[in-house]
């Protein structure tokens, strides 16, 4: 796994929670202490009541794929080497029980001919180094 | 009636040649724009008290403008941020700044230079560029690292809600062509077809290698804004100052590449700007003659003409079939070639257009242009101008 050459998340404190959810093969999103509402990526306070308490609440994973793309060959203005064999997918899925919480992933055991946009997921979790997992999706 | 409507003017306007990649040094390429743009307005380098750019990267500090012009007497600067969306909102702020008293003739400049900007981007984590993307542990473990990544995304949205398709978007594209064809600057003058549009390998699907912006011309814009009264003075008609609007972006999407997060990706900040835009100028989207809308993507276009009020919303890629925004046809968009015809200078290049129109000189003039608007990049933070004709 110390060969792994695509770009790893550069985790802090504040999100450390996220990362560490995943290890444990939890999906957690960061949801306000105070008015209840999911938000990601994590933000220091609530844009709807403007609190500082927020917990870290374990979601089921599943979801739907809102939209997605699929990078075919480098790009001007990479901000990082991307480290993937193209073409891949890149997916936006649209968690449930959050309000509408979406987050960035691939997909996984489904290949690219058959995204769509609207079809179920689930989170599935995928060991890339000693100290980092990564949550990926697969269809439902 | 807003104190900023027709209170000053675009006086002088400059431009350096654009080259692919030629190695410039992007001080020298803005000191070059801001040279032709003083001579244009007829004035001299000392006139200038005001100085405003935009920033992504270091284009070129103001001191280091101000200090090789000889400048000792600027009263005024700001650095506009908000990527490509600041271009018209250095106008802007050139506009209050002289309408206010701060400052007299106020010059709006960028130079880019893509090792600045893209590839700096690539080797340096601290340019603004890749600050403003602070988000990035949540997207490139997964691949999504460049910024055709952000658009791509929306538009595969915009597709699914609204059925648009490529080959409309080829349109978008086709036209760009049509009008870089006919402007001796730009840097892609060979006319394209839709079925070029659609042979052309994808990039990040849906969008194609012809969706997409120069990505890597170097160059520099320059205007002067001052009163409308003093530029009646000056060498060239004035392009008033109609309106102009500006906003930094909605949550989340303040961050541009977590635009695909917000509730509704496939309407962008120009929606929520345009209603105030029209309002200080006192026009529709009906009055325009002429528009000059952002292009780094063909979706981009697709997301003004709709969130400017154009056609509705969804209908972006249909309204830019059969010839609609081509010279000649109901509202000619891009008439430079924009950034996916001529070159890429984060919508400075646009405002260029615009005053060109308004005065008749462009390469591919709209007969009787009295009003254009233009507009700077979604999504995130963004801003437009309405210009009038004097």
């Amino acid at each position: 796994m110390t060969d792994y050459a695509r770009p790893l998340p550069k985790i802090t404190s504040e999100t450390m929670p996220f990362w560490e959810g995943c290890k444990s093969h939890e999906l957690r999103i960061q949801r306000c202490a105070s008015c209840a509402r999911f938000r990601f990526p994590p933000q220091k306070m609530c844009r709807h009541c403007n609190s500082l308490e927020a917990n870290w609440d374990s979601v089921s994973g599943e979801g739907t794929v809102y939209s997605f793309t699929v990078p075919s060959q480098p790009s001007p203005g990479e901000l990082a080497a991307r480290g993937f064999d193209y073409p891949f997918a890149v997916v936006l899925v649209e968690l449930d029980g959050t309000g509408g919480v979406r987050i960035a992933s691939n997909i996984v055991e489904c290949s690219i001919e058959d995204i769509e946009i609207g079809m179920p997921v689930e989170v599935t979790f995928e060991r890339v180094t000693d100290e980092v997992v990564l949550p990926k999706f697969r269809p439902a | 009636m807003s104190a900023l409507r027709n209170a000053c003017s675009i006086a002088g306007i400059g431009q350096t040649d654009y080259l692919v990649d030629s190695g410039r040094d992007p001080l020298l390429l803005a000191l070059e724009a801001i040279g032709s743009a003083v001579d244009d307005a007829g004035l001299r380098p000392s006139d200038i008290d005001g100085i405003v750019t935009s920033s992504i990267d270091a284009s070129g500090s103001e001191q280091f403008i101000a200090s090789n012009l000889g400048l000792s007497n600027v009263s005024y600067t700001s650095e506009v941020t908000g990527l490509g969306g600041a271009a018209c909102a250095t106008v802007a702020h050139a506009a209050m700044a002289v309408a206010s008293g701060m400052a007299n003739h106020v010059v709006c400049f960028r130079a880019f230079t893509p090792f600045d900007f893209m590839q700096g981007a690539k080797h340096n984590q601290s340019t603004l560029w890749a600050k403003a993307s602070g988000v990035g542990e949540f997207l490139r473990p997964f691949g999504w690292s460049a910024m055709i990544d952000t658009f791509a995304m929306g538009c595969r949205r915009h597709m699914h809600e609204y059925g648009t398709t490529s080959a409309q978007l080829g349109a978008i594209a086709v036209a760009a062509r049509k009008h870089a064809a006919m402007n001796p600057r730009a840097i892609r003058r060979d006319p394209i077809t839709i079925d070029d549009h659609q042979n052309s390998a994808f990039v990040t699907q849906p969008l194609r290698e012809l969706d997409c912006l120069i990505s890597a011309n170097d160059g520099a814009c320059a205007m002067i804004v001052t009163t409308t009264e003093r530029a009646k003075d000056l060498k060239r008609p004035p392009a008033r100052i109609m309106a102009a609007a500006q906003s930094l972006g909605s949550h989340p999407g303040l961050l541009w590449e977590l635009s695909p997060f917000k509730p509704t990706i496939t309407e962008s900040e120009a929606a929520h700007i345009a209603p105030r835009l029209y309002r200080m100028a006192g026009l529709g989207p009906q009055d325009i003659d002429v528009a000059q809308l952002y292009d780094c993507y063909t979706y981009t276009q697709l997301l003004l003409l709709e969130d400017y009020g154009f056609c509705e919303k969804g209908e972006g890629g249909s309204f830019a079939e059969d010839g609609r925004i081509e010279i000649g046809g109901e509202l000619p968009v891009n008439t430079h070639g924009g950034h996916l015809g001529e070159a890429y200078i984060h919508g400075f290049t646009h405002i260029l257009e615009g005053v060109k129109q308004l005065r008749g000189t462009s390469t591919a003039q709209v007969q009787g242009a009295e009003t254009t608007l233009v507009a700077s990049a979604v999504p995130g933070p963004t801003s437009a101008l309405i210009l009038g004709k004097q």
